[in-house]
């Protein structure tokens, strides 16, 4: 019972209920303010679906989810290859975010202070998107170890709770997606 | 010496009110007995097995505990709970949901920063502070609608003789009704903490015999009459800032951000309750509203002393 | 029966560098800056919140000094604001918590047979940015007028309500020193409360089921498991806040179509579980220490841990009774009379469950003992005036005046306060390894007492007779003089009680009774080792065989287990 092993999951899953609160409170906003909006653009009119960012970003669970494994079972190299491809996964669901903004700042005008859709679009959207980096700096971690040669069989307890925290933020955008891009509209 | 005007909810002379004051008669009740079993348990407990023992190495027979009772007294607190419940629900529908006869009497009150407006909007009366009504009888009842609104920050209108409160918040609409059934004056404040001189928005409710209700209904309609002795410091007020935020009935004022003026001497205090209305004290105000209400939002006009005069020649006109 | 101490053996290298280290109080200040040991984080959590109960507690003098009678202008409207705004939040934020967690950081882990919690140097990260978050807090009285010249330290009430906290109504950064100390200390808490659920998780002895933990280690669970619910929310509106107050969001600006009552549901949905957080701990101190001094087993020992599951999970479904008079309606109104009338059988099952273990037993009216005492009655007068609060009309009267204040303060001080002297007094000599005076401790006790009595019962009335709260004067002629009066004379008697406790405490360091492993005769695990303990807790964990360790190896003829 005293392992470290226990002691680091029951930490996470402690971490990843807090989150799930604070994001609950954010997506609890946005549906409240859902078609109260004074002003401004509507959320049919400047948003589209992100269909490519979010394929990236939910197969990116599958792809950490095998380096995890592939760490379980010794295969650093493979777990290496396997963390890279969901690096790069995770970003491009970044860029594909950051195109977004840019289109809805820019060419449709829509900022956190233009409307009741825009006070809650941006912060419920960029704080999914901080967890994102916050994941892919942890991943990145691990993948540098990896390449380093750091990295072993005996830490894979370790990637795979980095792992958890990577499917509770894909989690999250399924939430966000549905309740933003699906039900907002 | 001003008589004591104490609001108290166990004194209440508006239907709301009564229906509060007897529901809490009946909570107290069940909250007193409640109170003298459970501490008489404890008194008597501690008394009687605090006394010294006669071996007090030998350990106390342990008891780990007994279902039964238990049950119990998780039961019975259950099923005061359900009761009190019950009780609680019907209050609360029987006040929310008075029906508004089609005749009664409606008015607007809109929460600012440190005062009340008061609108009749089916009389045509706009006044500050200072709410006048009819008095109620079971033959003729003649409740009170009141719209609540605001147009800055969560005030709370409380007057406990008359009902209970209901907060006054922007964006949003509330609504609460008195019936008063005695004549007399009422007093009540803010009850939301809204800023720096939240303790400084009193309200008073003047509550009139049907006739007289209606004799202060006809004055406030009335324009205030033209008094030529006043003349220098009406045109005075028309061309200072003043009307900038005052309106006078019957002059170009129509500002909204300040208290109505046509009938500031009808009304006892100033700044909601910050001074008695008397001319020294009016005088004093508008020379520097933030000596008798610091941070009143009303700037002081910096005018010199026949200035201040010429205008004060007019404002006591308002009657 | 108190065994002779035994000294720990220096067994591992850890106690011979201890032992051999440089001292002084270069050396000492350093061991207690670095330190992830959660005892003595435990003790700075404490003392912490002890320091900030004193300056609390001035904030509260001035304010009655200025209430005592009406008309008074020795605080001026702007100070008197501001006080009652950071005595609020001192109390909650400052006092409450980390004495709370503080106890549960010392505690938790000798209760079930831990070497220390699961993340110590999370631990220690926690206790730093709660002292930097109160430090945030009060820098605002130093740090200058702001951008508009508008003061410094907050003046919008501990709630903050919108949109009052709105830039247009609040200009300055007094707002923002709220907003932000509070919302960096709540990091805090959330990293704390996931540490002890991790440890209490995962960390218990052998033989320590779920089952056979202390009632207090169940009350530290369940309360961290709340507050891993609960605070994100308040942190969330916080961050909503700060959109709004420097990047023009409008989340609570009214003039642009935001709400002022969502900032209530989410300020709310945190605060009153929040202060079950507060509060149920303390029941927890009650429930080790009455069994103690009665001599007997707690009476239901399930009951009382399904009552405070229960609390936990019942007063999450409570929030809006701090809402009765904005206007939501008969059904949400009538819906959250009832969930918070049913939150009160938990809670009155408990003092049964107290009383229940009294009854029957050979009391030992020590100072623990006799605090625990007071806070029965202040307590079931602090329920039974709550349940006053959730019949919803005659909320509609009390809300929002002195009544309230009354009741919260009978609730987080005459209950909560007290129950942390009875802690203090009782696990003082495990702490330290030496006793408080007994005598001196009557004193505390009765100055207290009657200090706190004559405060607050006496603050329901102006209440009653329709005096609001958050003024900073009142009229002559509303009645409420003589009434206020009293109630600011009983400050100077609690101000007594406080000052002559803390000579004591600064006495007994030093010259206090040598305390030895048990002086209480207690059976839970803490009393099985050295008093102070040493670093690592236990050389041996003793056999947990029941919920009472110590009482199966005293009485190896008559233990508890059978009877579980």
């Amino acid at each position: 019972m005293n392992s470290a092993a226990s002691r680091g999951r029951a930490g996470v899953i402690g971490f990843i209920v807090a989150e799930a609160s604070l994001f609950g409170v954010f997506v609890v906003a946005y549906l409240f303010y859902l078609g109260k909006s004074v002003t401004g653009p509507t959320p049919r009119e400047v948003l589209d679906l992100p269909i490519v960012g979010t394929l990236c970003l939910l197969s990116s669970s599958v792809t950490v989810a095998l380096a995890a494994r592939a760490l379980a079972a010794a295969r650093v190299t493979r777990a290496g290859f396997w963390l890279f491809v969901t690096v790069v996964l995770g970003l491009a669901f970044l860029g594909s975010t950051a195109r977004e903004w840019r289109r809805l700042i820019v060419d449709r005008g829509l900022t956190i202070g233009t409307n009741l859709f825009g006070t809650t679009f941006y912060p419920l959207v960029g704080l999914h998107a901080s967890h994102v980096i916050l994941g892919l700096i942890m991943l990145g971690l691990c993948l540098a170890l990896a390449c380093s040669g750091a990295l072993k069989a005996i830490h894979a307890e370790r990637v795979e709770l980095v792992s958890w925290y990577w499917h509770f933020v894909d989690g999250v955008w399924v939430v966000v997606f549905t309740v933003v891009y699906v039900i907002g509209r | 010496m001003t008589p004591i005007q104490t609001p108290s909810i166990f004194a209440p002379v508006s239907t709301p009110a009564f229906a509060i004051r007897d529901l809490s008669f009946f909570v107290l009740a069940i909250m007193a007995a409640i109170f003298l079993i459970v501490a008489g348990i404890a008194i008597y407990t501690l008394i009687r097995f605090g006394r010294r023992p006669t071996n007090p190495q030998a350990e106390p027979a342990q008891v780990y505990g007994s279902t039964q009772i238990e049950l119990a007294w998780t039961v019975v607190p259950l099923l005061i709970v359900v009761v009190l419940f019950l009780v609680t629900a019907r209050y609360i529908y029987g006040i929310e949901r008075r029906p508004q006869p089609p005749d009664a009497l409606e008015l607007t009150v809109v929460g600012h920063q440190w005062w009340w407006e008061i609108r009749y909007p089916k009389l045509g009366i706009v006044t500050a502070n200072e709410i006048h009504v009819p008095v109620s009888d079971a033959a003729n009842p003649a409740p009170t609608f009141i719209t609540l609104e605001s147009v800055d920050v969560a005030h709370s209108f409380w007057v406990p003789q008359l009902a209970g409160k209901m907060d006054v918040i922007p964006n949003k609409t509330n609504r609460v009704w008195i019936e008063p059934q005695q004549v007399g004056t009422y007093v009540g404040q803010c009850a939301e903490y809204c800023g720096l001189q939240h303790a400084l928005m009193l309200l008073v409710v003047v509550v009139h015999p049907k006739d007289e209700f209606r004799k202060w209904v006809a004055a406030q309609q009335a324009a205030p009459a033209e008094v030529p002795t006043a003349r220098e410091g009406r045109e005075l007020f028309a061309s200072l800032a003043c009307i900038n935020c005052h309106s006078v009935r019957g002059t170009p004022g129509n500002g909204v951000f300040g208290p109505d003026l046509t009938h500031l001497m009808s009304r006892s205090t100033l700044g909601a309750g910050a001074a008695s209305n008397t001319p020294a004290n009016l005088r004093a105000w508008v020379k520097d509203p933030s000596a008798l209400k610091a941070g009143a939002l009303m700037p002081g006009m910096k005018l010199d002393d026949a200035q201040l005069d010429q205008l004060l020649a007019y404002l006591v006109t308002l009657r | 029966m108190a065994t002779a101490p035994v000294p720990a053996p220096l067994s591992t290298p850890h106690d011979i560098i201890e032992a051999s280290s440089p001292s002084g109080l270069a050396a000492t200040l350093h061991d207690w800056v670095v330190t992830v040991d959660h005892k003595r984080l435990g003790i700075m959590y404490v003392v912490t919140g002890l320091v900030f109960l004193v300056i609390g507690g001035v904030e509260a003098f001035l304010m009655r000094l200025q209430l005592a009678q009406s008309g008074l202008t020795l605080v001026p409207a702007e100070t008197f604001n501001r006080l009652f705004t950071l005595h609020g939040t001192t109390m909650v934020f400052l006092v409450g918590i980390p004495i709370v967690f503080g106890f549960a950081n010392y505690l938790v882990p000798l209760m079930i047979g831990a070497r220390d919690l699961a993340f110590p140097r999370l631990n220690a990260f926690g206790f730093w940015i709660l002292l930097f978050g109160g430090v945030l807090l009060y820098w605002s009285f130093v740090g200058g007028d702001g951008l508009y010249g508008a003061g410094s330290a907050p003046a919008v009430g501990w709630f903050a309500y919108a949109p009052l906290t709105e830039r247009a109504f609040t200009p300055g950064n007094a707002t923002d020193y709220w907003n932000l100390s509070v919302l960096v200390t709540g990091f805090g808490t959330i990293a704390t409360a996931i540490n002890l659920i991790a440890t209490i998780a995962t960390m218990r002895a052998p033989g320590m089921t779920l089952g056979r933990m202390p009632v207090y280690v169940w009350t530290v669970l369940t309360v961290s498991a709340m507050t891993l619910i609960i605070l994100p929310p308040l942190s969330a509106a916080q961050i909503m806040l700060l959109l709004d107050r420097f990047l023009g969001a409008h989340y609570f600006d009214t003039q642009a179509g935001g709400s002022a009552i969502i900032w209530q549901h989410f300020f709310w949905f945190f605060g009153h579980p929040e202060v079950y957080i507060l509060m149920v701990p303390g029941f927890g101190f009650v429930s080790e220490i009455i069994p103690v001094f009665s001599r007997k087993v707690i009476f239901g020992y399930v009951t009382l841990v399904a009552a405070t599951v229960s609390i936990g999970a019942v007063a999450m479904s409570t929030w809006a009774h701090h809402m009765f008079t904005v206007g939501m309606g008969g059904t949400l109104n009538s819906f959250f009379a009832a969930s918070t009338m049913l939150v009160a059988v938990p809670t009155g099952v408990k003092i049964f469950n107290w009383l229940g273990t009294l009854y029957g037993g050979k009391l030992r009216f020590r100072t623990p003992l006799l605090f625990c005492c007071a806070f029965l009655f202040q307590f079931l007068c602090a329920g039974l005036t709550g349940v006053m609060l959730a019949v919803a009309p005659f909320d509609w009267q009390l809300t929002d005046s002195y009544f309230v204040v009354a009741h919260f303060h009978f609730v987080l001080f005459g209950a909560l306060i007290f129950t942390i002297f009875a802690a203090l007094y009782y696990w003082f000599p495990k702490a330290t390894g030496r006793m408080l005076s007994e005598r001196v401790g009557r004193w505390v006790f009765w100055l207290l007492v009657v200090g706190f009595n004559v405060t607050f019962v006496t603050m329901h009335f102006p209440g009653v007779l329709g005096m609001p709260r958050r003024i900073y004067t009142y009229p002559a002629d509303r009645g409420w003089d003589l009434l206020n009066l009293v109630t600011t004379l009983g400050v100077p008697l609690q101000a007594l009680a406080v000052l002559i406790f803390v000579i004591n405490v600064v006495y007994s360091l030093r010259h206090g009774a040598p305390a030895g492993d048990n002086p209480w005769e207690a059976w839970t695990l803490e009393w099985a080792t050295t008093s102070p303990p040493p670093a690592y807790n236990f050389a041996t964990v003793p056999p947990v065989t029941s919920r009472r360790p110590l009482w199966d190896a005293q009485h190896p003829d008559d233990p508890d287990w059978p009877h579980e």
